[in-house]
This record gives C-alpha cells, sequence and structure tokens, in this order.
C-alpha cells in the first residue's frame, strides 16, 4: 500500500468521523439546530475536546448567520477549510541546516520517543547523515538498552552513561563528543516525564540548559512526541512541556490505531507547534513528516475503497 | 488526578445549593453541565449520555424538587451512579486453586505493561506471593533486558528464552514456575493495536496455552475516547478481567477510569500512581467518587498513616505531645514517615473539605521538605533535644553545614517553637489519636 492509501487506511476511525460530517453536509439538506448539535458530537467523538469543538461550532453558526446559509454543505465546506488552517504552520520541517543538529526528544512515559528516535535516526541515516545517538534516560530500565539496539539497526553512534546516572552529565558527554566527532546530528532520548511533575521538569530545564550552554545557542529542535490515542490530556502536555523547553515541534504517534486527529487540532490551535511527524507503524518508514493538507485530504476523500473500510 | 473534573462538578453543584427551590429548569441546565465536564475529562460520549440519562431518571423518581434540600439529594444521586460507573463495589486479584496461577498482562504499546509487571510482582510478593516473570515480548528492543532489571530490583526470578515464539515461552514458563514452585506466574506480552489481527491471534493462542487466571488489561489513564475501542477490543477477543489504569498520578481528566467498565464490564483492580515500584494502589469506586465529588478520601488517608504508625508509636507520641517534649528529632523522624506516603500535596488532598479549598495549583514544594531534613540533620544530638541552645554561632554553622541561609534556620526555629506551644494547648483538652505535622512549618 502506497503511503496516501496507508494514512487514509490508517484514519478510518477519523475518517469515520469525518465523512460523517460530510453526510451531514450534502447539499441541499436544510440547516435545522439537529444539524449543529450532530456536529458537535461528532468532534468530541474526535477527541476535539470540548472548547475547540465550541469554538469551531460557534465560529461557524456566527458566519452561517451572517451570510445566511440555508443549507449544511455551505457549513462543512468552510469547515474543512478552518480545520485546514489550524493545522497549516510555517517551520513545518525538521531544522537540519545547523551543524551538528541537535534535537531533544521530550514526553510523557510511554508516549515512544525511543522508538521515534530510532525511526528518526534510520530516516536520517537513509540521507546519509552521520548520526549520534544520545541515551538521557538513564531511570528506566534497559532503556539505554533500547537505544542501543536502534543505534545498531540504523548505523549510528551512540553515547551511554551508567543506569542512574545523572541526565545532564550524560547529554553532556553526548554534546560534546557530537561536537568532537563532527557528526551531522545528534538525537538525545530523554526519560519519560508526566508534565505535572515538578522535579523532573526541573531537570529537564538543566539538560536544554546544558545543551543551549554547549552549543551556544539553543537546540535546533526540541520535539514532544506524543501518544495519539491521548485525549485532552495531549494539551495539557504541549503547555507544560513547551513551557518547560520552548517546543519546536510535535510528533504524534500510534496513528495507526485511532487517529482521530482531534487533539492535534487542539494542540496546534492552542499552541501554534506545527507537528512535524506522525507514527503510522512498527516499521521505521512508518515516521512520516506531517502534511496538513495531505492529513486533511485523507479525512475527506471519500472513494468507494474508503467507504467500504 | 481528576481535579479538573472534581472543580467542574463543584461549581455546578455549588450553583444549585445556591438556591433555595429548584425548578425543573435549573436540574436540566445543572445535568448538561455535568455532561460537559464529564465530556471535557474524557469521558466516553456514550458513556456521559447514559450517566446523565440515568441522574435524571432517579431525580425524577426520588422527587428531588419536593425533597427538603434537593441540590443535596441530586448529589447524593450523582454520587452513587458515579460508583457504579466505577464499577461498584472494590475488585479483588483472582487466583486459581492449583498453583501456578497464571497473570497475563496485556495492552497497547506504552501503556506500562513491562512496569505493572514489576509493581504487581513486587505486591504480591509482600503479601507472600512469589512470583515468575515471563518475558513474552520479543518484538520490542531491550524489553527483555527491561524484564530482567526489575525482577533483580525485587528479587524475584524472570524466565527468558529470547526472541523465540511468544506462546511457547509462556507455556515452558508456567512449566518452570511448576517446577521452581511458585505460587503465581505473571506474563508481560508485547505492546499491541487491538486491530492487529495477527498479534491479537497470538495473544488468542497464548490464553489457550497458560489457561490465566487473570487476563489484566493495562491502559493508559490519559486515553482520550479511544479508550473504550481499546477496552472493548481487547475485551471481545480476549474476555479481559480487570483493568490496571496506568500514569494516574498527573493532571489526568481521568476519563478513561469513568468509561472502561460501563463499556465493558471488567473491573479497575489497580491504579499506577507512580515511577516507584510501590505505586501501585487498589482501585476503590467508593474512595474515588467522593475525592471527585470534593468529599475528600478519609479512608485511604487512615490506611496510609495506619502502615506507618503501629500502635505504640502512636502512643509514645501522643505521650510525647502531652509533656511538651517533642523534639526536632522526633519531627524529623515523622517528616520523613510522611514523606514514604508519597507527596505531601496528594495527602493534603484527600483531606475532606480541604481540597476544594485548596488554591487550584496548590503544592507543597518537597525541595522545602529537604531543607528543612537538611537543617536538622545538621544540628548536634543536643541541639536536637533542646532548641534553645541554638545561639548565633551555633545556627550560622547549621546554615553552612545545610547549606541554607541563617534565615532559614531561625525561620524553623521559631516554628517549631510556635507549634510546640499550639500542641501544650491541644494536649490539655482534645486528645488526639493520630499526630499531626506542626502548622505553618512549612514556609
Amino acid at each position: 500500500m502506497n503511503w496516501f492509501g496507508r494514512l487514509r487506511a490508517s484514519l478510518g476511525k477519523a475518517r469515520e468521523a469525518f465523512s460523517a460530517v460530510q453526510r451531514l453536509g450534502r447539499a441541499g439538506i436544510p440547516l435545522t439546530p439537529e444539524f449543529w448539535d450532530q456536529l458537535e458530537e461528532i468532534l468530541i467523538l474526535a477527541d476535539f475536546g470540548v472548547p475547540t469543538t465550541q469554538k469551531i461550532v460557534t465560529g461557524l453558526q456566527t458566519v452561517a448567520k451572517q451570510e445566511a446559509w440555508k443549507t449544511t454543505d455551505r457549513v462543512v465546506a468552510r469547515f474543512r477549510k478552518d480545520v485546514e488552517r489550524f493545522l497549516t504552520l510555517p517551520d513545518s520541517h525538521l531544522r537540519l541546516d545547523r551543524r551538528p543538529a541537535v534535537m531533544l526528544i521530550v514526553g510523557v512515559n510511554g508516549s515512544g520517543k525511543t522508538t521515534t528516535i530510532g525511526k528518526l535516526a534510520t530516516r536520517l541515516r537513509e540521507q546519509r547523515k552521520r548520526v549520534l545517538l544520545v541515551a538521557g534516560d538513564t531511570f528506566r530500565a534497559a532503556a539505554a538498552e533500547q537505544l542501543g539496539i536502534w543505534a545498531a539497526r540504523s548505523g549510528s553512534e551512540l553515547v551511554r552513561g551508567a543506569e542512574g546516572a545523572d541526565p545532564a552529565s550524560v547529554v553532556f558527554d553526548g554534546v560534546r563528543a557530537g561536537k568532537a566527532r563532527d557528526v551531522d546530528v545528534i538525537l538525545i532520548d530523554t526519560a519519560g516525564r508526566l508534565q505535572t511533575k515538578t522535579n523532573l521538569m526541573e531537570e529537564l530545564k538543566k539538560i536544554r540548559r546544558i545543551v543551549e550552554r554547549e552549543l551556544g545557542e539553543p537546540p535546533a529542535e526540541t520535539l514532544l512526541v506524543v501518544d495519539g490515542t491521548t485525549g485532552q490530556n495531549a494539551i495539557s502536555q504541549a503547555k507544560l512541556f513547551n513551557a518547560t523547553a520552548e517546543l519546536t515541534g510535535i510528533v504524534v504517534t500510534k496513528l495507526d490505531s485511532t487517529a482521530k486527529g482531534g487533539v492535534l487540532v487542539a494542540i496546534v490551535d492552542e499552541l501554534e507547534v506545527p507537528v512535524k511527524f506522525i507514527g503510522l507503524g512498527e516499521t521505521p518508514d512508518a515516521l512520516r513528516p506531517f502534511d496538513a493538507g495531505e492529513f486533511i485530504d485523507a479525512l475527506f476523500d471519500e472513494t468507494p475503497e474508503a467507504a467500504m473500510s | 488526578m481528576f481535579d479538573q473534573l472534581s472543580e467542574r462538578l463543584g461549581a455546578v453543584f455549588k450553583r444549585l445549593s445556591g438556591r433555595g427551590k429548584l425548578s425543573e429548569g435549573d436540574v436540566n441546565e445543572a445535568l448538561r453541565e455535568v455532561r460537559v465536564a464529564l465530556l471535557e475529562a474524557d469521558v466516553s460520549l456514550a458513556a456521559a449520555k447514559a450517566f446523565v440519562a440515568r441522574v435524571k431518571d432517579q431525580a425524577i423518581g426520588a422527587n428531588v424538587l419536593e425533597s427538603l434540600s434537593p441540590a443535596q439529594t441530586i448529589v447524593k444521586i450523582v454520587y452513587d451512579e458515579l460508583v457504579a460507573l466505577l464499577g461498584g463495589a472494590q475488585a479483588r486479584l483472582q487466583f486459581a486453586d492449583a498453583p501456578p496461577s497464571v497473570i497475563l498482562m496485556v495492552g497497547l504499546q506504552g501503556s506500562g505493561k513491562t512496569t505493572q509487571v514489576g509493581k504487581l510482582a513486587l505486591r504480591l510478593k509482600e503479601q507472600g506471593r512469589r512470583s515468575l516473570l515471563i518475558a513474552a515480548d520479543v518484538y520490542r528492543p531491550a524489553a527483555i533486558e527491561q524484564l530482567q532489571t526489575l525482577g533483580r530490583q525485587i528479587d524475584l526470578p524472570v524466565f527468558e528464552r529470547g526472541t523465540g515464539d511468544p506462546v511457547k515461552i509462556a507455556r515452558d514458563g508456567v512449566a518452570e514456575a511448576r517446577r521452581l514452585g511458585l505460587s503465581t506466574v505473571i506474563v508481560d506480552t508485547a505492546g499491541r493495536l487491538q486491530i492487529d489481527a495477527a498479534l491479537m491471534d497470538e495473544l488468542d493462542r497464548m490464553k489457550a496455552a497458560v489457561q490465566p487466571k487473570e487476563i489484566l488489561l493495562v491502559a493508559d489513564a490519559m486515553t482520550g475516547q479511544e479508550a473504550t475501542n481499546v477496552a472493548k477490543g481487547f475485551h471481545d477477543r480476549l474476555g479481559i478481567t480487570g483493568v490496571i489504569l496506568t500514569k494516574m498520578d498527573g493532571d489526568t481528566r481521568g476519563g478513561a477510569a469513568l468509561s472502561i467498565h460501563s463499556e465493558t464490564g471488567a473491573p479497575i483492580k489497580f491504579v499506577g500512581v507512580g515511577e516507584k515500584l510501590s505505586a501501585l494502589e487498589p482501585f476503590y469506586p467508593e474512595r474515588l467518587a467522593s475525592r471527585i465529588l470534593g468529599m475528600g478520601d478519609v479512608l485511604t488517608l487512615i490506611e496510609k498513616t495506619q502502615n506507618l504508625y503501629s500502635q505504640e508509636q502512636a502512643k509514645q507520641l501522643e505521650e510525647k505531645f502531652l509533656k511538651h517534649s517533642f523534639t526536632l528529632d522526633d519531627f524529623l523522624d515523622q517528616m520523613r514517615q510522611m514523606r514514604k506516603l508519597g507527596s505531601m500535596t496528594d495527602l493534603l488532598k484527600m483531606v475532606p473539605g480541604l481540597s476544594s479549598r485548596l488554591p487550584k495549583d496548590f503544592e507543597i514544594p518537597e525541595k522545602d521538605l529537604a531543607k528543612i531534613e537538611a537543617i536538622i540533620c545538621s544540628m548536634t544530638r543536643r541541639e536536637r533535644r533542646s532548641p534553645d541552645l541554638l545561639n548565633g554561632s551555633r545556627r550560622k554553622r547549621i546554615a553552612l553545614g545545610s547549606g541554607t541561609q541563617v534565615s532559614d534556620v531561625n525561620r524553623l526555629v521559631k516554628q517549631f517553637e510556635q507549634s510546640r506551644q499550639m500542641m501544650k494547648q491541644f494536649g490539655g483538652g482534645r486528645k488526639r489519636r493520630l499526630p499531626q505535622l506542626p502548622a505553618g512549618m512549612l514556609r
């Protein structure tokens, strides 16, 4: 299956929700209060969250009133445009214009940080970049081994410390080594931390500070890895990690299961930080750059094949 | 956890109780807000709708509008329904009659299966059941090493056969447990999507091979509307016997907890509340319902403190309070004990009436506690017994030794004296079974 077909298939859930919007929005169907209720329900089911849903629906209602729309198709067309606008942000590509381009990967426990690094490293190696992985997760059992296996698989170099070592010191060694060896990209893995744990967030701040001190500038990328099945808590994650580590982008993983897409819209709307990659499966090529147009096309595309899935 | 939901519901009921008489419109409006509050907390749409419908039915049945205190009656109905939504009575772990009793852990990638295997094994070990941990996650890099490391930490054997056939590994593992005479087997499986036909089939075969007494779904508490699909997917295929909800220690609004049971009928048996291996707690629907409705959770608080102090110790402390012989040593000891319970902030939130009155982002800085500890540890034994000794030069030495300022030392000593005075006054009248932290000690 090609990339587009795969995205479409994997977005089955979201597609269901959105094509429901489309069904609601056939030309000629009169605009009724029930339509608005149904639209609201669909968005909530797609994990848009109550505030974003209300924002979207109220906005649409205002325009509908102003322009005296009588049928639902106008609303749906506008809705599609609004979502696309929400999701389209500048700087959605990975910044590789520095040497070394340091990327700090952060997120809550189990969101898929280490796996994302493995996939990213594989991608970058295919582009003939020299890549160094830094095992900054010294807390979870065998996290460094997991990263080591990815380093071997992708042909990247690895810097690791002992289990329980100070992560900041491992990161310090990693950045120093990367500079000395003149690598293209340094990918720094960090321990999973819930965004409300103040002390762990302080630790992250310290790690970022050390990177910045060693480079003389902020890391090229600070990417938040978010589990695609997360609900409204993803917004809190994005907000608090952004406050601590100044995010430059978001990676949404595990979208092959659910991909309702909703919370992603809410995050981008709230923070104006672009989604840079989405994860659609276990293999390295399943990590793909995010493209708002393609994403929405896949959501809205209603081919017979898709309708059957 | 559940702070936001709790806050939202609190506001709804407060407004309701502000009015003497309620109209049907008032009740409908309140219930609409309850529905939104549930949805904002990621409760599944179906569960939220059904919940509100049931509350409404009961409110009509109970003739709420005619009752003496309509608002309170509604809160009571909401409480009962919340308990039902969370699964009713507490569900315990079941064990097979003939050992070894097999527990199969399943779930999505990153939900926390391997960590929960360690936590559950430690919990069972403390109850006298030794487990064999089986590493049947042959896909994720270093998953086996992770389980082995956990096994070493809690001193329990781990069975692994590298990256062979997981079903065979599980079967051989159970045979090994029988040979070793271990009472329990916990099988760690690879994370998988409930829609992955091949991997779900593998679990099905594993189930047939090892005949587990418990199949526990490990689910991330932060999951959104998808939580019910995941739970249903695993349940329809395998018949899960229970759920462990993980990452409940964050600011999750906990919708998953409120939806999974109503969608599958499977009870939540444990919740993961922290990164330490001891951070696994049984799940009590009633207690959680009270906490969500801002009624506090005295039972958990009492249980926690009871574990810390024996009757004897509590008595000794009480005497000390009364005789004014409570020293900084006792204080330090008490503080350390309390910190074992988890974060002070969480503890305070369990106190009825307090949780709703604490500021929204209330938090006791754990750093300050560490500071106090450092100061006391830098005192000599004599100084700890009689703080009156502390003259200027001693205070300076203590500040130097603990890496703090003299003003920090001054504040601690002053506050300690004040609370000692206070306790003396208490001591005359009421007797207190459980000693409390002197008020105002922090900051």
